[in-house]
């Protein structure tokens, strides 16, 4: 059993306008963290993405139910839990498009799998809705002699 | 974000700054279809873009597309490092024509 950190949770409505309330959150979080720039904005992207797949998809354009974002410590990994109240997800049938096909959207999976360490849908012990966990390890700066 | 718009010889420089996220790529989306709707060329100026998800990349591709069914030129140019890796990330960075600036990308068309 890992023991986890919290240290930050929010919850917007399901709006376009509420996303940079979300990256801002993410970057504050992540450099008080000492987390690299690089990472950071790794991090900011990917939760901005997966934010967006539950504004499009899981509730769609016609409900806004809540999105609820955790931050978490575990050791030297900062995790991100995504939490909404849509209907339950169907992993099989989320994937990005095969990126030689170039055409608009389907990008957004493909961007969070390739910037966090480890991304996975957890169990919601019956409750109505998903929860996406995404990690990411939290490497050391390097110091300038 | 913001979006300026400008004539540059056979171009339309369309320049979007800020955070083109979904909030806001709508509008991006909308300037690039109306001004190759009037057959304009289109040069989309990242310079200022100190953020872009996927719904602003989807926009650019969507830009991409229609100027390749209609004749018409489209390219990006003064792409900002925070646009660049995000367009990298997507695999884009060899489908997008991609100028370092107005100037290289007039050169290339004497």
């Amino acid at each position: 059993m890992i023991k986890n950190n919290k240290l930050a949770e929010i919850c917007i409505p399901s709006q376009a306008e509420q996303l940079k309330i979300v990256r801002d959150k993410v970057h504050m979080i992540a450099e008080q963290q000492g987390c690299l720039q690089e990472d950071i904005k790794c991090m900011v992207l990917a939760v901005n993405e997966a934010c967006m797949n539950i504004m499009q998809h899981g509730y769609g354009p016609d409900i806004c139910g809540n999105i609820v974002l955790e931050i978490l410590r575990d050791n030297d990994h900062l995790i991100f839990h995504l939490i909404d109240f849509a209907k339950p997800v169907d992993e099989c049938a989320i994937k990005s498009r095969p990126l030689d096909e170039i055409r608009p959207g389907g990008l957004g999976v493909h961007l969070i799998n390739e910037v966090m360490d480890e991304v996975r849908y957890i169990d919601c012990n019956d409750r109505t809705g998903n929860i996406l966990e995404m990690k990411k390890k939290i490497k050391k700066k390097v110091r300038e002699s | 974000m913001d979006i300026k718009t400008r004539k540059e010889g056979v171009y339309t420089i369309i320049i979007l700054s800020g955070e083109v996220d979904l909030h806001f790529s709508p509008r991006a989306r909308e300037q690039i279809l109306k001004c190759l709707g009037d057959k304009d060329n289109v040069l989309v100026d990242l310079s200022c873009v100190e953020y872009i998800d996927s719904s602003g990349i989807a926009s650019l591709v969507e830009g991409y597309q229609v100027a390749k069914n209609n004749g018409l030129k489209f390219g990006l140019i003064n792409v900002s490092d925070p646009a660049m890796q995000v367009i990298q990330l997507s695999r884009l960075d060899t489908v997008f024509p991609i100028h370092k600036s107005l100037k290289d990308r007039m050169e290339q068309d004497i």
